[in-house]
């Protein structure tokens, strides 16, 4: 019998920082206000007072050398994991992401590995100021040489943040901001899967809904209301944006011959652009309607009290899943 | 500024600057030798990897010519467990630190991206992107005093980071950041700022308003001004400054004046941008015929001088052999080591460019 316990997504994840860092000395967390504060959503709290100013620390506002100083650690055989305050913060740090961190262990052939964790609290929802909503995966995914993950809950959130930390390579851990304080149990024994499977979250037969981090609450909803309507909607968690578990979604797409991927990323070149493409190379024969994508628009992020109207929800969700059955 | 050596061969050490003058002093003629054969040598690699690169077996040469004196002085100043992140023109200071040059040459020849293994040099991968080494120097810096690798009293056991970059790459956002997070950190790194004064077609003055080495001092790093085309001022400012480093005094700058003779790399061509006057000035500041005239006026024969000529056309000979020898890269090393850990989708690419290539049969 495994150990249960009840936490929100930002206890969950601070645990498993807490376990992470216990676990192995080598292992660091720094970044603006994670020391003290605990970090602006008190993902680090008590972290700090735990292991001390060695291991848990503020940095000055400079995410270029966050991240840059974490590669150099790395190289001297720590584990560093980073804390980048806001998604819309990254960009300063965008270079040393991409040209260094991504492509070192590439440019060493082997020689050197580069076990840096980059978290990033993202997407909107929570009615803030602009470059505090933005969803930038697709930047990175874009990107050879890293490894992107997004846990949609507590149990997830707990043991990704592990897995990603004992990966060898950089992993960028999406946290959904807004769903910090959605609790849930977390099995405190036993990790429930590899930390680049996607998970199969309901069964249906008649289409298979993709989605990742925030939008994984809203598609459940959306399966929800469409089960009212008598709709058997499949939905799954892609849990891993880079690399994506295309096994999983083949598996199901080829069962109910219908898709519908959601993210609250525009779609415009995006992660559901790819799924799209995949699904229809891999799985065109079983196909009875286009793969149709629901996100953001083609904009940039709006002012909050637009938000509403710009994120994806159960409804827009459902307005897709009618369009792919009346196909 | 500090000149040990003066333009002219001429040896003396200005007021205030004794303590550099003692590591000088305290050098025996064969460390000398070593100064002027690495020299002279880098230099003939130099001009050999130029003619390599018009004979099409190189993709781009960057030479360092004229910049012999800041590389190899430095390099031999950073102790033998000390850390180097360089740019990408460092050729010098790799060879004092036992990169073999056939490395550096496969890497501009296109056979691979990094070309050595830094665990084993120390010497890190050229930075190809402007500065990012920088910050790169700092982590590892810090690294070394969370370890607990600074200030130690024990030789054998203390250890610092020296980071090279251009004139030009000051400019960047990462060398402000670097010099922040090294003050605030008290990181045992030393900047080692080549100011060779011309970033391709762009002149120092289009980079900088004050003088480069007071550039840390609003960070909270001190720096200092060394002639860099004097090799024993900076080879007595590195190691005295890396030595501070390691004794926990934290970080410091070094801004080494010398110039790049040559192009800023064979796609350059410099006659664009300055004038020939220019050059000339500064080749009567040669680092290696400074040196030279200092060797003689300290004894130092002319068979030495000859002998060292002979080893110069033997490397050139040797590296054109090794260039020729160079194989091209297997085909997985497109997707090797793009991940330390197994990924799919890259097994899946490896598998399939595979099955093509054997389809298509052999081109060759």
């Amino acid at each position: 019998m495994s150990n249960y316990k009840e936490m929100a997504i930002a206890k969950a994840l601070n645990a498993g920082l807490q376990k992470a860092l216990a676990a192995d000395e080598k292992v660091l967390m720094f970044g603006e206000d994670v020391a003290e504060l605990g970090g602006v959503f008190r993902v680090t709290e008590g972290l700090h007072a735990e292991f001390g100013q060695k291991r848990v620390f503020n940095t000055p506002i400079a995410e270029s050398a966050i991240v840059g100083t974490a590669i150099g650690l790395a190289m001297r055989g720590y584990r560093p994991v980073v804390e980048i305050q806001f998604d819309g913060f990254v960009f300063p740090a965008f270079n040393q992401i991409t040209s260094q961190l991504a492509k070192l262990t590439y440019r060493s052939e082997g020689s050197l590995q580069m076990p840096v964790v980059i978290r990033i609290p993202y997407g909107g929802g929570i009615g803030a100021v602009e470059h505090h909503s933005e969803s930038p995966e697709a930047y990175f995914a874009h990107t050879a040489g890293l490894r992107i993950v997004s846990p949609s809950n507590p149990n997830d959130a707990y043991w990704m943040m592990q897995q990603a930390i004992e990966s060898p390579d950089p992993v960028i851990i999406l946290e959904p901001k807004r769903r910090y304080w959605q609790k849930g149990p977390v099995n405190l024994d036993t990790p429930p899967l590899p930390l680049h499977n996607a998970r199969l979250m309901r069964e249906g037969s008649q289409v298979t809904l993709v989605a990742y981090g925030p939008m994984v609450t809203a598609a459940l909803q959306a399966a929800e209301i469409g089960a009212e309507e008598g709709k058997s909607i499949e939905v799954i968690d892609l849990r891993s944006i880079s690399p994506i578990d295309y096994p999983t979604i083949m598996a199901s797409v080829k069962k109910t011959s219908r898709a519908v991927v959601v993210h609250e990323a525009p779609t415009n070149v995006s992660v559901s652009s790819e799924i799209a493409a995949r699904i229809s190379h891999e799985a065109f024969y079983h196909l009875e309607a286009p793969v149709i994508r629901v996100g953001g628009f083609d904009t940039p992020y709006p002012p909050a009290k637009l938000e509403e109207m710009y994120l994806p929800d159960a409804d827009r969700i459902l307005e897709a899943i009618d369009r792919s059955l009346d196909y | 500024m500090l000149q040990l050596l003066a333009a002219d061969g001429t040896y003396g050490v200005p007021k205030g600057y004794e303590k550099y003058g003692k590591i000088i002093e305290g050098l025996d003629e064969e460390t000398l030798k070593t100064f002027y054969r690495d020299m002279a040598r880098i230099r003939r690699f130099d001009v050999e990897a130029t003619a390599l690169q018009r004979q099409g077996q190189l993709g781009l040469w960057v030479p360092a010519i004229g910049q012999e004196g800041a590389q190899i002085g430095s390099g031999y100043g950073v102790g033998h467990k000390d850390h180097i992140f360089p740019s990408y023109r460092e050729h010098g200071v790799a060879l004092t630190h036992g990169v073999e040059l056939i490395s550096i040459l496969k890497m501009m020849r296109g056979v691979n991206h990094g070309g050595w293994d830094p665990n084993e040099t120390r010497f890190h991968h050229y930075a190809i992107v402007l500065a990012t080494q920088v910050l790169h120097a700092v982590g590892y810096a810090m690294g070394v005093k969370l370890d607990g690798k600074v200030g130690t009293g024990n030789k054998e056991e203390d250890l610092a980071v020296i980071s090279y970059l251009g004139d030009g790459a000051t400019a960047e956002g990462d060398v402000s950041e670097g010099l922040l997070f090294a003050a605030v950190n008290e990181a045992p790194v030393v900047f080692f700022i080549q100011n060779n004064q011309w970033a391709i077609s762009s002149h120092i003055d289009t980079q900088t308003k004050a003088p480069l080495y007071t550039r840390g001092e609003g960070f909270g790093v001190p720096g200092m001004r060394i002639d860099g085309n004097d090799v024993l001022a900076c080879y007595a400012a590195t190691q005295h400054h890396m030595d501070n480093a390691r004794a926990g005094e934290g970080p410091f700058l070094l801004e080494a004046l010398t110039y790049r003779i040559g192009a800023h790399t064979t796609s350059d061509d410099p006659s664009k941008y300055r004038a020939n006057e220019e050059v000339e000035t500064w080749k009567a500041k040669d680092p290696i015929k400074r040196f030279e005239t200092f060797l003689r006026r300290q004894g130092v024969a002319d068979d030495f001088f000859e002998e060292v000529k002979v080893a110069g056309d033997d490397l050139a000979k040797d590296i054109r052999e090794q260039t020729f020898a160079l194989q091209n890269p297997p085909m997985e090393n497109i997707f090797n080591h793009v991940y330390s850990d197994q990924h799919p989708e890259i097994d899946k690419q490896r598998a399939w460019l595979k099955a093509y290539e054997a389809q298509m049969g052999d081109h060759e």
